[in-house]
């Protein structure tokens, strides 16, 4: 499966160049980028492992890209994706949020259905990566976003 | 006797209490002095007066038959603090270009409604008068809520940012379709659809606003095929998705019903209709909060009353009063589909839903500043024959935070439904990353399109089928004020 969670995971992965060029986008926007990464992609993990602190202070989209790359490697096996977080009042979320790098292989999810009574199903959506420990997952390879 | 009708203007006939008829304007309704306090809720009334009317003495008419007036004079109004009920037109201008119209703004004291109930807001400022003989026509342009009065309301159950987190999408507007044919579908033929629009790759899919419990197709059947459906979309691309089950029903005891199946069912999202009233809106809105579900609301029926420039109310306080009472989706206007909508005019609607504070902006329609402190905004929804080779300006147009709903420009995809899904969702994200790239990707649009469409098939067909369909008619409903260009 592809895990389409995140703003271009519909496009080709995005190239160094243009996710300089989305880093960029957030800078002048000033929006401080954090990057995170997860070997649970269920759609309900909402706290992603934090690749370090958010970078309130670095605005050099090059010096950001070097982050990135870093993480890459550092969480090889893993999902990565990098944020955007806008703390303007009446927004304070996350204003950007795309998928940089992803195991080469996504086993995806199974979808467990409970039958109860008058034809009801109880859904739930279960990770097959999830199955092995953390730190166990995805040791198969991996697929850098701009392979 | 009718003192409406007056060619030398309004002369004081006879004492303030004396039995029998009086002019509105001589009896307070007519305050050209009068300093609107911060708490009033004020109103910009276009006005059309019958032939002979004098203006003035409309826009004193329509401030006294919407606040404590009645036809004739009573001597009960001297056992109240009668002037601070009184709603005052305090300022009255012609129309440009439109001789017969003129706006009046009348102010209303606070005191004169319920906190928390539209129903009320609204019996009072357009219960009586809209019938009102003396005028041709009324329309209720625009009106300024005091924050005073906003802290009554709820607002939305969840707004744009907790949406926004809740469903994990971020950066870019959020994709629907509506279920179509509209009807007739069975149940599981109805959740194929559902199904397939969502895993090719929209957000949402959603029930249409007829869509409630008919004999082809009962609500409970059409919960489960659909919850079925948007589960199984989940498990194939790893996020969250949603369909608008659509509660609305003959009566309240029934719609809370058939939302807490939806609740029951694990359902992100239910749906209701304009068409069930203020006061049922506001309580599935206060059901919303409470359970943690997503509210929607179609803005079914309002066409017969906000389109007509000379008569109704606007549209643009319609949306004041549906963030007021709570909605977490309402339909806003497309500009290039196949619905009624001005650029400007649905700028100032999208701009009430979605801004903490709204200036005033006659190019907008906009007549008043509103405050809205913090109350949270309403995405609003733009649906109705728009296709993916409009990305570009769907993006200028309505921004980023705004559903985009591709009904028929999803299931009418020569390749199927999963494939329309996908055709949108391709020449939405390639139109941001292009707009984040700093591209003028208004301009270059069919470029950035067309170059996704060569490794997209499902695109390149979506922009080869509806390449030639625009609704371009003029809009009946637009602004008096246009920009005068500049040659700089």
């Amino acid at each position: 499966m592809h895990l389409t969670q995140g703003t271009f995971s519909y496009l080709p992965p995005l190239t160094d160049e243009q996710i300089v060029k989305q880093i960029q986008y957030a800078v002048d926007n000033g929006w401080p980028i954090s990057i995170e990464y997860t070997d649970d992609p269920h759609p309900r993990n909402s706290y992603w492992e934090m690749h370090g602190l958010p970078m309130f202070d670095l605005r050099d989209a090059a010096a950001i890209m070097q982050e990135v790359r870093r993480a890459r490697e550092e969480h090889a096996n893993d999902y990565v994706k990098v944020n955007a977080y806008d703390a303007r009042l009446g927004r304070q979320t996350t204003a950007l949020s795309f998928i940089v790098q992803r195991p080469g292989h996504e086993p995806g999810f199974h979808l467990d259905r409970q039958e109860r009574s008058d034809r009801r199903i109880a859904y739930t959506l279960h990770s097959y990566a999830a199955e092995r420990p953390h730190g166990e997952r995805y040791r198969n390879g991996v697929s850098k976003a701009a392979d | 006797m009718n003192t409406l009708i007056s060619d030398e203007g309004i002369k004081p006939q006879k004492g303030r209490w004396e039995s029998g008829i009086t002019p509105y304007a001589e009896m307070g309704y007519w305050d050209p002095d009068y300093a609107p306090k911060d708490t009033d809720v004020l109103c910009a009334f276009r006005i059309t007066p019958q032939e002979g009317v004098d203006p003035v003495e409309a826009a004193a008419a329509v401030a006294g038959e919407s606040s404590t007036a009645t036809w004739t004079v009573v001597w009960t109004d001297r056992l109240t603090a009668h002037e601070h009920y009184q709603a005052k037109a305090y300022r009255l201008d012609p129309v440009p270009g439109n001789p017969e119209q003129f706006i009046a703004l009348i102010a209303y004291d606070l005191d004169l409604f319920e906190e928390g109930s539209i129903a009320n807001l609204t019996s009072s400022i357009i219960g009586n008068v809209f019938g009102f003989k003396a005028l041709r026509a009324l329309r209720l342009e625009d009106m300024r809520i005091p924050v005073a009065y906003v802290k009554t309301f709820q607002g939305p159950p969840h707004g744009i940012v907790m949406e926004r987190e809740y469903l994990n999408k971020f950066g870019r507007p959020l994709l629907g379709a509506t279920t179509k044919p509209k009807l007739g579908l069975s149940a599981r033929n109805y959740g194929r659809v559902v199904f397939e629009a969502l895993r090719g790759g929209l957000d949402f899919t959603k029930d249409d606003e007829n869509i409630n419990s008919q004999p082809f197709m009962r609500w409970r059947d059409r919960y489960l095929f659909c919850m079925e459906a948007v589960n199984r979309a989940q498990a194939e691309t790893g996020e969250i998705k949603g369909h608008y089950l659509n509660v609305t029903a003959g009566d309240m005891e029934a719609m809370y019903e058939r939302a807490e199946f939806a609740k029951e069912l694990g359902s992100a999202i239910v749906m209701i209709d304009l068409t069930v009233g203020y006061t049922a809106m506001t309580s599935m809105s206060k059901w919303a909060r409470k359970n943690g579900v997503l509210l929607h609301l179609h803005r079914a029926g309002h066409g017969t009353f906000t389109r007509q420039k000379s008569h109704g109310v606007s549209f643009r306080v319609l949306a004041k009063w549906v963030r007021l009472l709570g909605v977490d989706h309402v339909h806003a206007g497309t500009v290039v589909g196949k619905l009624e909508g001005d650029p400007n005019t649905t700028a100032g609607y999208y701009d009430i839903l979605r801004e903490s504070f709204v200036p005033a902006n006659p190019l907008h329609g906009l007549y008043f500043d509103q405050d809205w402190s913090s109350l949270a905004p309403v995405m609003p929804v733009a649906s109705g024959g728009i296709h993916a080779g409009q990305m570009h300006q769907l993006l200028h147009l309505l921004g980023e935070d705004v559903v985009l709903q591709f009904g028929g420009g999803t299931i009418g995809h020569p390749d199927g439904v999963a494939a329309g899904a996908t055709a949108n969702r391709v020449a939405l994200e390639a139109i941001v990353l292009a707009r984040n790239e700093g591209r003028d990707y208004l301009n270059e649009g069919p470029d950035i399109l067309r170059d996704a469409a060569r490794w997209c098939s499902p695109l390149a067909k979506a922009l080869d089928i509806w390449k030639d369909v625009t609704f371009d008619y003029t809009s009946t409903d637009t602004p008096d004020v246009v920009s005068t260009p500049s040659y700089s």
